[in-house]
C-alpha cells in the first residue's frame, strides 16, 4: 500500500523563484535564505519520495475569476510552467500522477471533500518555487507531482479546521492506494506577508513562530484558530498558512520526528518559513 | 441578515471578499487579459482604448490609468490581479506592495530589511502604538 513518510512546509515568494531565474541566489540579499535550505536539499535528496502532492495557490494564473475553486486538485500526465506576464519560469515541466490523484479524488470526494478536478493546468510559482527549494534546478524534477489547489485569494477561503480535516482524508486515499509508493505531502505559503494597502509588508516574527511551534506539537488546537487571526496578525496574504494544514493533516496521529526547522525575513515582502516533519 | 466581516476594522487592509471580486469582476478580468503578450503590446500602445473594450467603470479605468494601486482595490480589484499591470510596466511586486503604503521605494526596501513592519499599532483601526 502507498505510505506517506513526511511533510514538507515552505514560503512559496515569486521573488526566489526570479532570485533563481536571473542566478542572483549568492548576492548578500539572497544568500542566506539559500543557505538556510540546504539542510532540506540534503534531506530531500536522500528522502526521494516516489510521488509529491503539493498543495499551493494559484495565482490569478490558471484561475481567473470565471472560476474559483475551493480545492482543486490537478489529474494530468503533465503541467506546464505558466507565463505569469513575465514569461513562464526556465524550469521542468511537471509530470503528474493521474492514476493516484484520481484515486485520491475518488476517495477524498466519498469522504465529503467536493474537489474540483483538472485535466488541464498551468503551474505557477506557487507550486515551482517550493520544487526549487527543496530539489534545486534540475534538468526534471525528480519526482511526478500531484498538484493540489486551493482558493485563498477570494474571501471566504476554507477555514483551518477544514484544510486539517481535508488531510486526513487524503491520509486515507492515499492508504488505499494499492502500489506501494512512498509520498510527501507538502503545504506551501506563507508565512506572515500583506502585499496591499497602506498596511503592505506587515511582518510578525511571534505570530509565525508561534505557528510553527504548534503546527509541530498540537495542529488539532491550531486547527481551530479562526481566519481573522490569521488575517489580522500574519496579513491578508498571511492566510496563506492554512495550505499548511492540509499537510499536517496528512501525517499520522503519532508526533512526528522535526527534522528540520528555517525562518528568515524578508523575502521580498514576505517571511519564509520550512519545516520538514517525518512520520515516526 | 447581515454577512459577519470582522476583517473590516484593520488598518490599511482590504479583504478581496466575495463582494469586492463582484465590483471589481472587469477589472481583474481587464488584468488578467495582460497576460498575453499581443494584449500587453495593445494596451501599451494605446491604454484608454484598450481599457475602452471592457465594460469597467470609468472610476476603475481612471485609476488604471494613473495607477492608483489603492484605489483599484478600493473599486474591486485583487492584488495577484493588479500584478499583471505591474509586470506589463515591468515593476517587481515589491515595488507595487510598495507604491501604496505612502513610503518611497527606498524606505519601504529598508523597513522589509529591517524585519518588516511591526504588527504593533496595526492590529486595529484607531489603535494607539
Amino acid at each position: 500500500m502507498a505510505k506517506i513518510s513526511a511533510s514538507v512546509y515552505t514560503s512559496h515568494v515569486p521573488a526566489i523563484g526570479a532570485a533563481i531565474d536571473l542566478g542572483k541566489t549568492a548576492e548578500p540579499y539572497w544568500a542566506p535564505l539559500f543557505k538556510g535550505y540546504e539542510p532540506a536539499k540534503a534531506w530531500m535528496k536522500a528522502h526521494r519520495p516516489d510521488v509529491i502532492f503539493l498543495v499551493y495557490n494559484d495565482h490569478a494564473t490558471a484561475f481567473s475569476l470565471d472560476m474559483i475553486p475551493t480545492f482543486a486538485i490537478g489529474c494530468a500526465a503533465e503541467f506546464k510552467p505558466a507565463d505569469e506576464g513575465w514569461g513562464p519560469r526556465p524550469v521542468p515541466v511537471v509530470k503528474g500522477h493521474p492514476e493516484l490523484a484520481s484515486h485520491i479524488a475518488h476517495s477524498v470526494i466519498q469522504d465529503d471533500f467536493d474537489l474540483t478536478i483538472v485535466n488541464r493546468m498551468d503551474v505557477d510559482h506557487g507550486l515551482t518555487v517550493p520544487l526549487n527549494l527543496m530539489c534545486g534546478s534540475p534538468a526534471a524534477w525528480p519526482c511526478p507531482v500531484i498538484p493540489f489547489a486551493v482558493n485563498v485569494v477570494q474571501y471566504p477561503v476554507p477555514s483551518g479546521r477544514r484544510c486539517y480535516q481535508l488531510g486526513k482524508a487524503i491520509r486515507k486515499a492515499v492508504e488505499s492506494y494499492d502500489e506501494p509508493l512512498n509520498v510527501h505531502v507538502w503545504g506551501t505559503g506563507g508565512m506572515s506577508h500583506q502585499l496591499q494597502g497602506p498596511r503592505a509588508g506587515l511582518i510578525n516574527k511571534e505570530f509565525d513562530n508561534a505557528f510553527l511551534d504548534q503546527l509541530i506539537a498540537d495542529p488539532e488546537a491550531l486547527s481551530r484558530k479562526p481566519h481573522i487571526d490569521y488575517v489580522r496578525e500574519a496579513g491578508s496574504e498571511g492566510i496563506e498558512l492554512v495550505m499548511w494544514l492540509i499537510a499536517r493533516g496528512a501525517m499520522a496521529d503519532t508526533p512526528p520526528r522535526v527534522v528540520h526547522r528555517f525562518y528568515h525575513v524578508p523575502a521580498s515582502n514576505t517571511a519564509v518559513g520550512n519545516l520538514i516533519l517525518e512520520n515516526v | 441578515m447581515a454577512l459577519e466581516k470582522p476583517y473590516l476594522n484593520i488598518p490599511g487592509t482590504t479583504i478581496f471578499d466575495a463582494e469586492q471580486s463582484r465590483k471589481g469582476y472587469h477589472l481583474n478580468q481587464f488584468c488578467m487579459s495582460l497576460m498575453k503578450a499581443e494584449n500587453r503590446m495593445r494596451f501599451k500602445a494605446d491604454e484608454r482604448a484598450y481599457l475602452n473594450e471592457w465594460p469597467m467603470t470609468e472610476d476603475q479605468k481612471l485609476a488604471v490609468l494613473s495607477r492608483d494601486l489603492n484605489r483599484c482595490i478600493e473599486l474591486g480589484g485583487n492584488i495577484y490581479f493588479l500584478a499583471k499591470i505591474g509586470a506589463t510596466d515591468g515593476k517587481s511586486f515589491q515595488q507595487m506592495a510598495g507604491s501604496m503604503t505612502g513610503m518611497s521605494e527606498a524606505a519601504y526596501r529598508d523597513m522589509m530589511i529591517g524585519g518588516g513592519r511591526s504588527i504593533e499599532g496595526n492590529r486595529y483601526i484607531g489603535e494607539k502604538k
